[in-house]
Parts: C-alpha cells; structure tokens; sequence
C-alpha cells in the first residue's frame, strides 16, 4: 500500500517535472502501520490533492521509540524530516532539545493559516503546551484509558452486568463476586505504568512528580510513592495474590485475553476500541476508568497517551510554510472528526467532538464518547495536565519492573514505589545534567 | 634449521596488509574510539550540547546496583546457553555420525533452525511459552504448573537460555559433525579390536581429538551469547521481569536508544570490549594448553 503510493508519487513527479518543480516537498515521518498507517496515508494524499504548492511525503520509520531514535539519527547528520511522530513520553526530550525543534504555534501561527490556540481541547493538548502557555507540537493521536466490561461473562459469573464500576471499592466487590462465580479472569489490564500509576495520580488529583509533573523544570523528581499511589496498588497486589486480577505483560498483551473472551474487565486505552469491536464475540460496554472515593480529588481528568508532532529545525522558510498549511489542515474538523470516528482516538479540537456527535456517531457506537467526557469534564489541574519526565521511557521501564515485584508478591506496593523513586530519580538528574 | 621466506623491502608487505588494517581501522578502531570518547561527556541526544564529566559515567554506572547484577546474570545466560546449546549439539553430531543410512535426512533436519533469525526464533518460543495461549504452558497447565516467565525471573532466564541456544544447536552439530568425520578410522577399529566399547572409545579418544573444535565453538559460543542474543531477549522477555534477563548487551541498548543516554551507553560498550578481551585472553591462555592439535 505505501509503497505503491511512493511508487505513484515517484511516477507522477517524472511524468510532471515542471510541477513537481513548483511544489515544495514536506516530509513527515511517522511511526503508524496496518490501517493506522493507511488512514495517515489517505490524509497525506487528500492534503496534497487539495492545493498546489507543496507535496508531503510520508514515511513509515517503526515503531515509536524507532520513529524517535531515526529523527534524532537524522538531526544529527543533518538530513531530520519537517515533521516528526514524538509519542508522548518523548515529549520532555523534544522539548529539552531547543535548536532541534521549532514550537508549532510559532510554525502555524506564521503559515498564514489561522491558528487559535483555544479551538484544541485543553487536557489534550496541555500535554505539549509550555508553562507559558505556547503549543510545542501538534496532538496527533490521543487515548485515553478506561474500562472494558465483558457483559457475557459478567452474567456467566452470576453478576449483574450493569452493576456500577464507576469506583474501585465497587470493582473489588464485583471482583469478589466474579472470582466467586467461577471467572479465572475477572480483571486484566494493558499499559500499567500509564494506567494505574501516571493517569491514577491525575484522575485523583495527586503529583506523580513534583515541579508540577515536570512542567515546572527538569529538576523535578518522582512523587509515585505516595499515599494515594500505593494504596491503589496494594490493592492491585492483594488482588494479583488472590486470582483476581491477572498479569499478562507490560504492553497490551492482555487486549488478547480480553477480546478472545477470556477476561471480565480489562483497563485499556479508549484506543482499544476499533480492535475489541472487530474480535469481541461477546456483548461488551465502555465505561469510564474507575477511581478511589474519597480519595483526592477525583475523579479530576485523566490524561492522554499517543503521539503528537514536532517540526523540526534547519530548513527553509518556504518549507516551514508548507508545514504550517499541513498541520492546520490535520486539526480543521473535519478530517479531525473523520480521525475520531474512523480510530477511536480523542478528537483534539472542540469543535470536532461536536461535529461527531452532531452526526449521531455517539448514538450508534454507545461508549466512545466516554473518553472524551472523562477528558473534558473537569478543567485539568497542575497534577491532571500531563507528565513531562526526562528519560521517560526508560523510567516506565523501572515502573514496569517494580510493578512487576508487587505482582508476584516479591516487594511491598510502598517498597516498590520507594524503590521505583529512588531509580527513576537517577534517571532524571542525568537527564537534568546532559539539559543544564 | 627453519626455512624462511622474507620479502625485500617493505612496500609489497605494507601494500598486502593495507586492506585489512584500513577495515580494521574504519569498523573497529573508529567506533571503539568514539565510545571510548563519549564515555566521558553527557551528551544531550541531538547532539546539541555535551557535559565533560570524566569518569562520571563509570562511576554512575558501578553505583548502580542493577548494572553490577547484570554482569551475574550475563555470566549466568552465558555458561547456560553455551552449555545448552553445545552438549546437545555433540550428542546428536555422534548419534548421526553413527548412522549408516539416512544421515543426510538427519543432518539436514539439524541444520535448519539455524536458517531461523534470532528475532524470530524468540517470538516463536514466546508463541509456544505464552502465559495464556501457549502451547507448553496450556500442557504445563494441565500438569499443575502455573508457567508465568513474565513474573518469574527464573523462568524467563530459562526461556530465553532455551530460545538462544535451539538454533545455535544445528551451528555446533555442524562443526562437531564434520570434526567427527576427521577422526581417523583407523584408531577407532584398533581401539575397537582391543575391546574398548563405544562409550570408552568416545571419551578416550573421539573427545580428546574433538578438542580443537570444541575450543574453537566454545569462543564463539560465548560471543554469541555476548552479542548476538540480543534479538531473543528483546523479543521475548525485553530484559525483565525486574531485569533478570538483562544482560549487558540488552543494558547498552536499552539505556543508549531507548533511554538516549549516550555517555553512560558509550561507557558500558567500553567496559564491554574489556570484558570480552579478557574472556579471549583468558581462554586462548588457559583453556588452549588443554587443546591438543
């Protein structure tokens, strides 16, 4: 598929150089496969279909981390994209990295398109927006956890599938109730770094790091093992030791369990959607990610998860043009909304929900715009608005290890958070050193 | 009196080693170089600024109590996986060698997960070891054991031991196979005709002459399990749980692209090079006077 449209850009550049001449060439690369890189595609070719004057070029460079590592290789020797897919964890590196990226309110506020900083939703795009209130990259694609019920087998344990799950005092009933009816499932989970640590302190209102999460500074270190953190996960401990919640994997290796049916509840991001929908045999609902009563604040908002795109420095004004025109044209409604219903991903301009759930979207797919409540609900707090971490990847990847010591009952939640803090913090006074 | 044959100057010589200095140079001594020059800086990962902090990045590297662990686990992964893969690999090249009829079906069949990636081989054992839908674990499962590699480090040491040593089986059938095929017949039936049986044939004499080869695939075993194991390990269990498959290979990886800290990447490659010289030297010192030629 790509490479036939490369193969048909190539074809149409010889046949037409005297156009090809004219427009100004814009790459973007991006680290989308299978229909998520078809939809990216089919947006690259209706954006150079619309206009003359510039051409995007869209290249698969792997997964995430692969898509980063290729644009900082790249900036290195001198031959970096326009335009760079950073997931979210990378985000403090971009953003470190001042001379290799030019913010894009600046890029798009200069293309001559009109860009209004306030159209975007505000937890989404936060996330990539400095303390001073400057949009660094553009949201690209943004999830959300929440909560998957499998009603069927809800029911099949003798449980009532429209209990209420909206607190985890109820989740541990129902839990109980599950275990109780013969489920050797009842809860799985994907991503639980991201899921029942980083957006766990923000839906409670909790710092998962001080200086503001990281926005304040790169001197900041890690809070995780506070009270309301640990908590949550000696609970998640007991009930990993009892049966009830079962560990698959670090990634989204429990999507597998739950979409083959296996699993009562699964915690997973609201991008899960597209996929459950295409292999769930089985009755499911979507419903928002449960919280602690009385616990903090929450239920604050969650965060989001996903990528976000980043222009890059050392080219020409005419080409920063075409960025600017390209990246206006992705948040414009309505290949927003388009992206929305087709992916499953939050819509990141206001005005794109609305359109969707004008077009009755909401009513005939009931559950997608639970993620979208959950986001938008409450303005985001300094705790709520996201992470901006140093070396983040690596530190979900102590996260991942120590997570894995409660589970198998090797550590305490609170020696393990503890542990968690004093690894992770090593991390980001590196990272403050190589960023002073 | 021994005969030598010498060149007249020194331009044909130096002309007849360039080629190989100049690789040497541009794959070997540059890189090596260039690790041992970052070990010293932090750098930020664009290359936009560098902090000279000596041996900074040494000193942080031996305060970490997981990267001292990871020198245990390498030496642990490695004796596994060269033993694992080197035992068996005997066993059978005797076995086929035995075999009169059919040994070219055999070794045919041996040979072929050589053929399979290491990447691939790790996610076909992953496949089959899979907590939920494995094959082997749904047969341990009915045996009663509850086969978890992504809470056990035991288990997932094991795992990743067995997926990095399957290929390397049919790589040391093949050397042992084709040693086995030198040995002289001639003292093989002199032993026979003494009365010695196959088991007092083979440890007296068919090991003993094996001997070379069976240094030489040691070296390389222990390499490859250095180096080349890094695609098993990535794919099955990316170094954890708690970092009990992490060996040093997984850790310069790890910390240099996916924690884009170069320096104290740069300064694991080079505590690396010395570990794996002085492995070679203390293998070409000691266990080579055992080697009988």
């Amino acid at each position: 598929m790509k490479k036939s449209i490369i193969g048909a850009l190539a074809v149409s550049t010889m046949l037409s150089p005297v156009a090809a001449m004219a427009q100004t060439e814009i790459q973007f690369w991006h680290a989308f496969t299978g229909r998520l890189g078809e939809l990216v595609a089919a947006q690259v070719e209706e954006f150079n279909a619309s206009q003359d004057d510039y051409t995007v070029v869209q290249t698969h460079k792997g997964n995430y981390s692969e898509t980063l590592n290729a644009g900082i290789a790249a900036f290195r020797a001198g031959e970096q994209p326009h335009i760079l897919m950073v997931f979210e964890v990378g985000t403090a590196t971009m953003m470190a990295a001042k001379g290799a990226v030019r913010p894009v309110h600046e890029v798009m506020g200069q293309s001559g398109a009109t860009f209004d900083p306030d159209a975007y939703i505000g937890a989404v795009k936060g996330y990539y927006t400095s303390t001073e209130g400057d949009m660094l990259s553009l949201p690209f694609n943004s999830s959300t956890p929440v909560l998957w019920v499998n009603r069927d087998a809800m029911t099949a344990a003798g449980v009532d599938p429209d209990t209420d799950l909206s607190t985890w005092q109820n989740v541990g009933t129902t839990l109980d109730a599950l275990k109780a009816g013969g489920e050797d499932c009842p809860l799985v989970t994907a991503w639980q770094s991201w899921i029942h640590l980083e957006n766990m302190s923000a839906y409670h209102d909790v710092p998962f790091a001080s200086k503001d999460n990281g926005f304040g500074g790169v001197d900041t270190e890690l809070m995780l093992n506070g009270e309301a953190q640990v908590a949550h996960l000696s609970a998640m401990g007991q009930w990993a030791k009892d049966g009830k919640f079962i560990y698959t994997g670090r990634r989204n290796e429990g999507g597998a369990n739950f979409r083959a049916g296996e699993c009562a509840l699964f915690t997973e991001s609201s991008a899960g959607y597209a996929g459950i929908k295409a292999e769930a045999e089985f009755d499911f609902d979507v419903r928002p990610l449960p919280y602690w009563e009385g616990v903090g604040n929450a239920p604050q908002n969650t965060i989001i998860g996903g990528a976000s795109l980043w222009v890059m420095e050392g080219h020409e004004a005419e080409e920063y043009k075409g960025a600017g025109t390209f990246l206006s044209y992705l948040s414009s409604s309505d290949v927003q909304a388009k992206w929305h219903q087709d992916t499953g991903y939050l819509p990141i301009t206001a005005e794109a929900g609305q359109a969707t759930r004008a077009a009755g979207f909401y009513d005939e797919n009931p559950g997608t715009d639970v993620a979208v409540i959950q986001m938008t609900t409450n303005q985001p707090t300094a705790n709520s608005k996201g992470l901006r971490l140093g070396s983040f990847d690596q530190i979900r990847g102590i996260i991942d290890e120590e997570l894995e010591g409660i589970w198998s009952g090797d550590k305490t939640a609170q020696e393990a958070m503890d542990s968690a803090k004093e690894r992770g913090d090593a991390l980001l006074r590196r990272f403050e050193a190589a960023n002073r | 009196m021994e005969k030598r044959v010498t060149f007249r100057g020194w331009v044909l010589p130096l002309l007849l080693i360039a080629p190989q200095v100049l690789i040497s140079a541009i794959f070997f001594f540059y890189p090596a170089g260039q690790a041992v020059y970052q070990s010293l800086f932090i750098p930020d990962p664009f290359g936009l600024s560098s902090q000279f902090v000596g041996l900074g990045n040494f000193e942080y590297l031996f305060g970490d109590r997981f990267y001292r662990a990871s020198f245990v686990t390498t030496a642990v992964f490695s004796v596994l996986v060269t033993l694992c893969s080197m035992i068996p690999a005997l066993f059978l090249a005797v076995m086929a060698d035995r075999l009169i009829k059919g040994s070219g079906v055999y070794r045919t069949m041996l040979i072929w997960p050589y053929a399979v990636a290491p990447a691939i081989a790790g996610v076909l054992w992953l496949f089959m070891f899979n907590t939920r839908v494995g094959v082997v674990s749904w047969y341990l499962g009915n045996l009663g054991y509850d086969w978890n590699h992504v809470l056990n480090g035991g288990e997932a040491m094991g795992l990743v031991v067995v997926a990095s040593a399957w290929g390397r089986i049919s790589y040391n059938f093949l050397f042992f196979f084709a040693a086995l095929q030198a040995v002289p017949r001639s003292v093989i039936e002199a032993a026979a005709i003494d009365g010695a049986r196959f088991w007092k044939r083979f440890w007296t004499i068919v090991l003993p002459l094996l001997s070379p080869t069976t240094f030489f695939l040691l070296v390389v075993n222990v390499v490859y399990s250095f180096f080349e194991t890094f695609g098993v390990i990535h794919t099955i269990t990316s170094g954890g749980p708690q970092q009990s498959t992490t060996i040093l290979v997984y850790k310069v990886f790890a910390d240099g692209f996916v924690g884009q800290d170069l320096g104290a990447s740069s300064a694991q490659s080079v505590i690396l090079l010395f570990v794996v010289g002085l492995l070679t030297i203390i293998q070409f010192k000691f266990v080579e006077k055992r080697v009988h030629y």
